[in-house]
Parts: structure tokens; sequence; C-alpha cells
């Protein structure tokens, strides 16, 4: 082996700017989280992917059958096609937020891993990008099954309904960005339970997954408008269902861009203060 | 120096000195500050390196030089502030306040490319648990952008170097301690460092795998790695470092070859004297005089001397009976006790 100053160092010679951008830090960071996931995917596959179609079996053919009979929905579409993009979207979330809390937390307090990393040419920001990388490839691997079993079912309007799926992932990766923010600011893993009782269970229950926003209470409506599923659900079903609006739909596109744009900002500077000290 | 204290003239009363005068001192000091730099040979060079907490400094304004293919160390009790320095040295803590080169370039602005060229043992380690032994060597080579080829023949030869080539393919998270350790020491040298910073590497280990160790070790050091490292085992230090530092309060107590330390900071013998339990303290007082210094620990007392058998004598003439008695040549753990007052292992 070559260490030290037996041979000259390899980069020594290249002009610093060149030298500077040699490793790809967010591809290395991305790769090392592949390696992990090699290792439980099965798991994951099961909670990802199988879940949600039970879920969308029971749900849509056995509520829908009641709902259908109680009369049609806003859109004039089966229970089950008004529900599948509603869950898409939410499955887009909670994998976001699961891949982005607790093994945020392992890797910057737990395991340290992210201070090993750090300890190479890797950066910061080179971790959060890595980690984005790492949930789009999660995204869009369950999404696409799930996205496929709607089509088995005949809840995809085609093609226009293809296009669910880059919806449904912009729809995840706008979680992820700012959860992993807050699972760098919160001191302990109480704040997830409070994250989940507080922030992802009562939009999954009542930000249009499962039902339209404006049969909830009035004073409860703008509440729901504002949340980020709703944006979501509202696009990914616009898609699937193939009524599309195009004005919400550009703001639906807007609301996820800049909260996934101040997610990553708020992502690096709370990765920062964590691990640069 | 005359320079140096004009500018600082210059910076607190400025109406004293014309527009000229003033110029001509600020040139000088700038020019004084550039040679005031590291040279070719320094891999790492601070002045004034302060590190704080909050309100609490952790170094308070240490000055280091480390030649390429020293070995360097850093002894000093718990909470001294040598991991704080190590951690700025790695290029991954801000320093508060001063000067510090590393391979000479500034880790404020190039830290990504300082750290391409550092190998780093942390004293608390920091593998990967989820993954096998060989996969946390593939992984970190992956970290510097090393081609994977590269770095599949880097880590068997590195898991040899190490003995863990009969685990390699298992989990991480079973190993032992020591295991672990060796694994993180195999890490560190994936992308075949100039610059080894090694905080405490052999805590927890066994006394095999710990000669093992400083074997290859210095066996690094003569293929031309510079090793940095603190330590808090006397023997590892004299081992393995050329030079080092006794670091106390966040400040460097003393520096130098170990030999050279127990020169200046002790004598050439100790009497160690062990008498009942509770009774060390009261004789300290009436042996005083037979020794150049006396430390006395809750266990035994030292006395510095340089001649060892004869405090030995004098101390049974005078009818005392000490439950041991022991001349011993005067080692670093001497020097530490004499310059922070504490022993070196509690
Ligand atoms: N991140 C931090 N935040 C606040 N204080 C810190 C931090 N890191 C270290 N300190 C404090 O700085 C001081 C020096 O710590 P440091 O870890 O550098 O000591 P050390 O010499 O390595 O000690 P040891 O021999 O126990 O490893 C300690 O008082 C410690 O509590
Ligand atoms: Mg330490």
């Amino acid at each position: 082996m070559a260490f030290g100053t037996q041979e000259a160092p390899s980069d020594a010679d290249l002009p610093w700017s060149v030298r500077r951008s040699l490793p790809r830090g967010s591809q290395a960071v991305f790769e090392g989280k592949m390696l992990n996931y090699k290792g439980n995917w099965k798991g994951s596959v099961v909670s990802s992917v199988l879940e949600p179609v039970l879920f969308l079996a029971a749900m849509g053919i056995s509520l829908g059958t009641l709902v259908d009979q109680g009369g049609r929905l806003d859109q004039g579409v089966d229970y089950l096609v008004f529900l599948a993009p509603g869950l898409l979207a939410a499955t887009a979330m909670q994998t976001a937020t699961f891949e982005s809390t607790y093994p945020i937390m392992g890797a910057l307090k737990w395991h340290k891993t992210f201070e090993g990393i750090l300890s190479t040419p890797v950066k910061v920001r080179d971790l959060v990008t890595g980690h984005l990388l790492f949930i789009l490839f999660r995204l869009v691997t369950t999404l696409a099954v799930f996205l496929a079993v709607m089509g088995a079912f005949g809840a995809l309007e085609m093609p226009l309904g293809l296009l669910a799926l880059p919806a449904a992932v912009l729809t995840g990766l706008a979680f992820a960005a700012p959860v992993s923010a807050f699972a760098a600011w919160v001191q302990n893993d109480a704040g997830f339970a409070a994250l989940l009782r507080f922030g992802i269970v009562p939009m999954f229950l009542f930000s249009g997954t499962f039902f339209p926003v404006d049969q909830l209470p009035a004073v409860l409506q703008p509440v729901a408008y504002a949340t980020p599923l709703w944006h979501g659900v509202s696009l990914t079903r616009g898609l699937s269902v193939g009524q599309l609006d195009p004005l919400l739909a550009m703001v639906n596109v807007g609301y996820l861009a800049v909260l996934l744009l101040v997610g990553v900002w708020l992502a690096r500077r709370q990765f920062a203060k964590r691990l640069v000290i | 120096m005359s320079v140096r204290s004009a500018s600082v003239e210059n910076m607190t009363e400025p109406s004293s000195l014309t527009v000229d005068e003033r110029r001509a001192a600020g040139e000088a000091d700038e020019a004084a500050l550039l040679a005031d730099g590291p040279r070719a040979d320094e891999l790492v060079w601070a002045r004034g390196l302060s590190k704080k907490f909050g309100e609490f400094t952790a170094v308070d304004g240490i000055d280091i030089s480390v030649r390429r293919g020293e070995a360097f160390g850093f002894l000093g009790p718990n909470g001294a502030g040598k991991s704080s320095t190590m951690r700025m040295i790695g290029a991954v803590s801000p320093a508060t306040d001063g000067r510090l080169r590393i391979l000479g370039r500034d880790p404020g602005t190039d830290g990504p490319a300082i750290r391409a060229r550092l190998g780093v043992v942390p004293q608390t380690d920091n593998l990967d648990q989820e993954l096998t032994v060989r996969e946390n060597l593939l992984i970190y080579g992956r970290y510097f952008g090393i081609p994977r080829a590269q770095i599949r023949a880097r880590a068997d030869e590195l898991l040899d170097f190490v003995q863990l080539t009969d685990r390699a393919d298992d989990l991480v998270e079973p190993l032992s301690g020591g295991m672990k350790r060796r694994l993180t020491i195999a890490r560190s040298l994936i992308n075949e460092p100039e610059l080894l910073l090694l905080d405490e590497p052999t805590t927890g280990l066994d006394p095999q795998a710990r000669h093992a160790l400083w074997d290859r070790l210095f066996r690094l050091k003569q293929r031309g790695v510079t090793l940095v490292l603190t330590t808090h085992y006397m023997d590892e230090a004299e081992q393995l470092c050329d030079r080092l530092v006794v670091m106390d309060k966040g400040r460097i107590a003393a520096e130098g070859a170990p030999a050279e330390l127990i020169g200046t900071y002790s004598t050439r013998e100790v009497l160690e004297l062990r008498f009942a339990t509770g009774e060390n303290e009261s004789h300290a007082d009436g042996l005083a005089d037979l020794a150049e210094r006396i430390e006395v620990l809750p266990d035994r007392l030292l006395l510095y001397t340089d001649d060892g058998d004869g405090a030995a004598t004098a101390v049974v003439e005078r009818g005392l009976r000490p439950a041991s008695v022991l001349v011993r040549r005067s080692s670093l753990e001497d020097v530490f006790l004499r310059l922070t007052g504490r022993s070196l292992v509690e």
C-alpha cells in the first residue's frame, strides 16, 4: 500500500478547483443508505407495499360498496377510484416520514455514523442530498408498485394517471426534507411520537384521503386546505382520476416545491448545528 | 518582535502615529504574519488555537507544530481538551479563535480537501452497526471517492492488517469492543492517509492487541505516515511518540520528547513508600528533607531524588518501617503527576 509520502499524492498535481469536486459526496451517502437498505428491504417491502394494498382492497371494496350505495362523490367516480390516489399520497407521506425520523436520529445521535462520514471529504449538504436521493428511490419503487395495483383495480385513468407517480413522489419529498430537519432538531424520539400524533395521523385522517375536505366542519376546512398532504392528495387525485384543474395543480405543485426547498434549507442548517460543533 | 509591539500600539493608540508610520507598521506586520505560518514540513500548525463551547473554554490558546513523519502525542487528564483539539485538527470542528493549518491549508475553507488526506480514529467508535465488517470499509472508501475495485483490494489488506479477516462478513454489532476498535483503525487507513489522528486508539484493547497495534502504528510511521495521538497510557506515549505535550485545563503544560520531559520535570529516581492505610500523609513532613519533592498519593508516598537507594536507607535509619519500599526510574507518569496533580490512570 502507498501511505504517506512514499508515493506522490495522486491528487496533489490537479488544480485546486478540480480536486475539490472529485468525490461525489451525496452519491456516496446514497450508496451507503442503499447498502443498509439491502439488509432490511424485505421488511420494508412488506410494510410499505403490502399494507396499503391490503388497505386499498379492504376499505375500497367494503366501504366503497356502502359509500357508492349512498350516492356518488363530487367527481362522480367510485369510492375506490376516489380513495386510491389519497392512499397513494398518504403512503408517500408515511414512507418519507418513517425514513426521515428514526434513521436520521440514529445516524446523528445513537450510532453517530454521520460523524464518521463527516470525517471524510463528504460535506453536511451531501448528507442531506444523499438522504433525499435515497428517499427518492424508496418513493419511486414503493409508489410504482402501488400504482400498478391501482391500475389492476381499475382505479387509474390512462395515460394521465401515470403522472400520479411523480405527483406522489413530490409529496413524499416535500415531507422528507422538513421532517429530516425536525429529526435533527428534537433531542429524543419523544418528538417523533408528537409528530405522529399531532401531525401525520390527523393529516392522514382529515386531509382528503378518505373524504373530501368540504365535508369537514366549516372552521376546520381552511386548516385542512393548508396541510401539505391535502395538496399532495389534490394533485395526485386530479391526475389519477383524470380531472385536473390546471390552476389548482399549479398551486399544489408550488406549495410542495416550496416546502421541499425550505425543508432542504432547514435540514442543512439543523444538521450543521448538530454536527459541526 | 519589535514590529509586532509597534502594531499593538498602533491598534491601541492610533493617534500617536502618523499615517505613514501606521502604514509602514501595518505592512511590516502583514509580512511578519506571512512569515509566521507553517513551514512546508509542518503538517499540523496551530497558534493561539482555542475552542469554546458557549462560555466554557475547552481549548485555551495552544500552539502546536507537528512535522512530517513525526509521531506526536497529547497526554492529559479527562476534560483537558485533547479530543476537542483533535476534532479541530480533523477539520470537523471549527476553531473559535487562533490560527490553524493542516497540511498547509486552512480547515475553515479547505475542509473537504484536508479531510481527503487524513485518517481519523475518534475516541468513540462510529461504525455502521448494521453493516458487516467488510461493508464498513467498502462504503467508507466510497466517501473518499475511491473506485470500488481499489477499495476492495485495500479492504482485504487492511482486514489482514488488523487481524479481522475471519470476521470480514460478520455484522459489526456483535463484535467485541476491541474488534470494533481495530475495525475503526482499519477504516481510518482506507484512503492511505498522510496524517493519522488517533484519539485514544488502544483504550479497550487487551494487552496483546495493544502491542500488535503499536507494532502496526510503528510500521505506518516507517512508511512516512505522520501520527498524532492522544493517550492515557504512558507506556504508549513512551513507545510511540517522538514528541508530546501534556495538556491540562485547555492549555499546554509542557512539551518535549519523553526523555526530555522526564529530565526537566522529574528526578532520576523515585522512591515509593507504602505505609499503613491513612498513615502516608502523616509521614510526609518528616521525610521532606530526604527528597527534592514529595508527592502524597492516597496509597503511597513518592520521594523524588536522584539517589533512591540512599533515600531508602535513610528512611529505615529513621526507624520507619513502611509496608513496602520500591526504588524505580522516573517515568512520564511522574511528569504528569507533577504537572497536572493527577495520576495518569485513575
Ligand atoms: N460538544 C460539547 N459541548 C459542550 N462541552 C463540550 C463539548 N465537547 C467537549 N466539551 C467539554 O470540553 C472539555 C474538554 O473535553 P475533551 O473531550 O476535549 O477532553 P479530553 O481531554 O478529550 O478528555 P478525555 O480524556 O476524557 O477524553 C470538557 O469539559 C467537555 O465537557
Ligand atoms: Mg477525549
